[in-house]
């Protein structure tokens, strides 16, 4: 693996193998100065989403529990325990706090696997 | 003034529930009361008696408000009897030689011991057990013989019944040995059967009190002294006393009524109606002097039914028409720990009645349920060992039992209950005569939804309080009924509460998270569940906690096995148990604290704390730390922390005890340890207490003689002392009691409830866990310390365990396409000489100067 993925904000970007993904534990990847987390869940999917937890502003959320409400598979940031969708990035418990980076919700990453490849697009982070 | 005056003969429980319940019901102020009791005490709690040894003074035993003794229509003579009552004047004599005139007349004389007319019951340290001066004088005899014989006090109790037994319980907590001897071929005759005497001796001689029945005492011969010295048995046996009890039964106490020629009972007791009053329509009699045609002219010797009759006689003095329609004799004793209950048609006198039994030698219960022909109406049962299910029962007697009967006595988790829904009805509280309706009405229709606030209100479980879990229950069931939330449910995705949960993961022996939550949950589980499930997990297997798909359930400390810390990066804490520290580990640590450019903090657990280390970071810190001999300290862990301890007696001038080694070995012992929540324990080496020790979950701290153990403590947000467990006792008594402390706790508490409110909320409280810990009452012993030496055997450093396990190496990365590479988003400052995470202010001001090239920050590499 090389050190760093020359960043680039348009297009598909492969960052790992899919074997590299245990199913319900995060990574976190550089893409370019972005950091993103990767999860792979039991149903087989793979998620992506911002790595910037927004209630702390520290860069951890790969490192967050996976689960689900409903049907609706989440992530819990490990920091101030913020529940959020990995479908829609919304942040579906606050915790009573405060957002302290940009707003309550997590962009969300469009994924592909290609041969095995996990391929993440940036430019559908919103 | 009250316009009648009513005068009370006893001053006994009974009397002084008459009082009460009279003056609650008397608003006009009718009746003024006097009350005479030939003791020197106001009433107080006889069923209690046993306690008098563990509490500080009479007082603690007195019943019900001191208030009750002050109101002005309320007199009470202590140290005065009653001598003759004259019927024709409405009067009585007092031992004073003064007449006091009565419009009624209470009769409430209770009963007396009986002892058998053998040779030598008058000797010097013969007792009976019966009054509160029968203990206190029983105490003072049992002290003065140990000041002069110099071996354990020997003590024999004639008489296995319920007062016998307790007795034995008092003169071993006095430190003396007991025998009990029975007449009758079993012991508890009235309340259990062959099989449950024989189930009950052997769990009393587990606990050190012999036991010998079938055999009646024919003398008890002085000795040089002329004190108690030989018990001589009629089939010619011998045992060497020191002391010797009679509760060989009690007698009511009609005498004044024979004198004034009211009629009694056959076998003694003054004849009541069903209203209580004797012949004469201005005397009444309540409680064990009183036989009542409701009870077919016998006298009973419980409390329950005496209140009954205290409550009807006070309100028919106020004109109503309440009956008293026969005593319940249902009853449940703890006796030295264990739990004997009968309730019903316990022996099965019913023509046709099925007995459906079961029994564990191994824990010592027996337990049996009588049925109707069909088997599908519950008549009565007995429990010896384990009453959990006799307050859930007792109130169904006569009604259809849902379900298969044995699927009641089988032990919790074998056989599915189904849930019972009581008749409006049925008697809950049988102490103080509360329905389940009343209950019911009292949830819905008068708004009282806590459990504290319905006891006072309703006075249900305010007796014996063995009737509290179903009063929770009825009103947790009313609660749901009317929508309000009383869930125990750990999250969405398990109905249980942890304490169920743990049990069930346990019984089933399932090892994977999965696995579980196909089983007992659904979905897939979230930041609720998961870690909970990886602790019970830790808990019971002591496996690695990132073994298996476990990882997955760890919170973030847990899962990289350091404490998070705001700016994401991880703290590491090796384990310095005890504090002591050799000067080289020192070096090492400052070494790797100044290689990995760690800011270094002293702990408030007496350890060193090395904040800043980066995710991919950790291993080569570790690699140093254990490479040195060092290994976790699990400060990232719900799980022990520290054994705080002071220098104790190999430097101290005061100490009195090695704390040190003692905090080494107990935190060498529950290092590694999984609980509900963090655990912290302190030693000090005398009572000076600089270790602090009564503020930690467990503290253990030196005495003359051996340790204290006090558990419970707490600081953090609700402070707590932690209380008393045991004195004096030695180093193996020290692990072995914390050992069960622990397992309980980590068996039965709610995800992350600390010791103190667990301790708090445990059913019975402290007292109960005592009675499980010290004295087995659960038979649960063997398997709390099988499960602590698993344990203590499997504990294995879990950075040692990782350091060698490539796979789990590999989840110790930056990013996983860039594994070495350090999180950019990092920023520190300086400050007194070490570094911070920069405030937001502070990063701003980086980038900016970083954009201009001159920065002061350390590169976070």
């Amino acid at each position: 693996m090389t050190a760093t993925v020359p960043g680039t904000r348009h297009g598909l970007v492969p960052v790992c193998s899919l074997d590299d993904l245990v199913t319900d534990l995060g990574v976190a990847a550089l893409v370019g100065d972005t950091q993103v987390a990767i999860f792979r869940l039991d149903d087989g999917s793979v998620h992506a989403v911002q790595n910037l937890c927004p209630f702390s502003g520290a860069n951890v959320m790969s490192r967050g529990i996976t689960g689900d409400r409903g049907d609706e598979p989440t992530i819990a940031s490990p920091i101030y325990k913020q529940v959020f969708s990995l479908l829609t990035g919304k942040c579906l418990v606050t915790m009573d706090k405060e957002p302290v980076a940009g707003g309550p919700d997590l962009a969300v990453y469009q994924v592909s696997i290609d041969n095995g490849q996990v391929m993440i697009n940036l430019a559908g982070g919103e | 003034m009250g316009a009648e005056r009513v005068i009370v003969v006893g001053a006994g429980m009974v009397a002084q529930r008459f009082v009460q319940s009279l003056r609650e019901q008397d608003e006009a102020g009718r009746f003024e009361i006097e009350v005479y009791g030939e003791e020197q005490y106001a009433p107080y709690d006889r069923v209690a008696l046993t306690s008098f040894f563990s509490k500080a003074g009479p007082e603690e035993l007195l019943l019900g408000a001191p208030e009750l003794w002050d109101d002005p229509l309320v007199t009470l003579h202590r140290d005065t009897r009653v001598q003759r009552i004259d019927r024709k004047a409405q009067t009585v004599s007092l031992d004073n030689d003064v007449e006091r005139t009565y419009d009624h007349l209470v009769l409430a004389t209770g009963s007396s011991a009986w002892a058998p007319p053998v040779p030598g019951v008058d000797l010097p340290g013969v007792f009976m057990y019966r009054t509160l001066d029968d203990v206190a004088e029983l105490r003072d005899w049992v002290r003065a013989r140990q000041a002069i014989v110099g071996r354990p006090v020997r003590g024999a109790v004639i008489g296995g019944g319920l007062l016998g037994l307790e007795a034995a319980g008092a003169l071993q907590s006095m430190g003396a040995t007991a025998t009990v001897v029975e007449f009758a071929n079993r012991l508890m005759a009235l309340q259990v059967d062959d099989s449950g005497g024989e189930a009950l001796k052997s769990l009393i001689q587990r606990l050190g009190v012999q036991v010998k029945c079938g055999v009646a005492t024919s003398e008890v011969a002085p000795d040089a002294d002329g004190n108690a010295g030989t018990l001589k048995f009629s089939n010619g046996g011998e045992q060497l006393v020191d002391v010797v009890v009679f509760a060989t039964g009690i007698r009511p106490r009609d005498d004044l009524a024979r004198e004034a020629d009211l009629p009694v009972g056959e076998r003694g007791g003054i004849l009541v109606d069903s209203a209580c009053r004797t012949e004469d329509p201005s005397i009444s009699a309540v409680g064990e002097c009183a036989a009542s045609e409701s009870d077919q002219g016998m006298s009973i010797g419980l409390i329950a039914p005496g209140n009954t009759m205290a409550d009807v006689t006070a309100h028919r003095l106020l004109g109503g028409d309440e009956v008293y329609l026969g005593a319940d004799t249902a009853t449940k004793l703890k006796l030295l720990g264990v739990d004997v209950a009968s309730f019903g048609d316990a022996f099965a006198t019913t023509p046709g009645a099925l007995e459906v039994v079961y029994s564990d030698p191994f824990s010592g219960s027996y337990k049996k349920l009588v049925m109707t022909d069909d088997a599908s109406v519950l008549l009565g049962g007995m429990f010896v060992g384990d009453a959990s299910s006799y307050a859930t029962l007792r109130p169904m007697v006569g009604a259809a039992l849902p379900g298969d009967p044995s699927s009641w006595i089988l032990p919790e988790g074998q056989a599915e209950r189904p849930d019972l829904e009581l008749p409006d009805a049925a008697n809950v509280c049988s102490c103080n005569n509360v329905t389940a309706g009343s209950i019911r009405s009292a949830v819905n229709d008068d708004g009282i939804h806590d459990l504290g606030e319905l006891k006072s209100h309703t006075k249900a479980g305010t007796a014996c309080g063995s009737c509290l879990p179903l009063v929770k229950k009825i009103l947790n069931t009313e609660l749901e009924k009317s929508g309000i939330e009383v869930s125990e449910a750990l999250c969405e995705h398990f109905a249980m509460s942890r304490t169920q949960l743990f049990s069930a993961i346990q019984v089933a022996g399932l090892t994977t998270f999965t696995e579980i939550i196909e089983r007992f949950g659904s979905g897939h589980g979230c930041d609720i569940c998961k870690p909970t499930v990886g602790s019970i997990l830790a808990s019971i297997y002591n496996g690695h906690v990132l073994s298996d798909d476990r990882a997955a359930l760890q919170d973030t400390n847990d899962r990289y096995m350091a404490n998070m810390q705001k700016d994401g990066t991880y703290s590491v804490v090796p384990r310095i148990p005890g504090g002591e520290i050799t000067p080289d580990k020192l070096l090492v640590i400052a070494e790797v604290a100044k290689e990995f450019d760690l800011y270094t903090k002293i702990t408030g657990g007496q350890r060193i704390d090395l904040f800043g280390a980066r995710l991919e970071q950790l291993p080569d810190i570790w690699q140093r730390l254990v490479d040195a001999g060092m290994e976790s300290g699990h400060a990232y862990g719900k799980s022990l922390r520290t054994v705080k301890s002071c220098v104790g007696s190999s430097w101290c001038r005061y100490g009195v005890q090695d704390s040190t080694s003692m905090a080494i070995a107990l935190e060498e012992r529950y290092r590694g340890l999984r609980s509900p929540h963090k655990l912290k324990v302190g030693v000090s080496g005398c009572a000076r207490e600089c270790a602090e020790a009564r503020g930690k979950d467990v503290g253990v701290i030196a005495t003359e003689k051996g340790w204290n153990v006090y558990v419970g403590g707490n600081g953090g947000f609700t402070p707590k002392h932690a209380q008393l467990l045991v004195e004096d006792v030695d180093d193996e008594t020290v692990f072995q009691v914390i050992d069960r402390y622990l397992m309980l706790y980590i068996r039965t508490a709610d995800r992350l409830q600390r010791t103190a409110p667990w301790q708090e909320e445990y059913e019975g409280g402290l007292e109960a866990i005592k009675d499980v810990i010290l004295n087995d009452s659960l038979g649960i012993c063997a398997d709390l310390d099988e499960h602590m030496t698993h344990h203590i055997d499997t504990y294995e450093d879990e950075w040692k365990a990782v350091l060698n396990d490539p796979k789990r190496l590999a989840q110790f990365t930056s990013f996983v396409n860039a594994p070495e590479e350090p999180d950019p988003s990092l920023a520190y400052v300086t400050e007194r000489g070490q570094r911070r995470p920069a405030t937001t202010a502070e990063r701003t001001a980086l980038v900016h100067a970083s954009s201009t090239s001159t920065s002061e920050t350390e590169s976070p590499s």
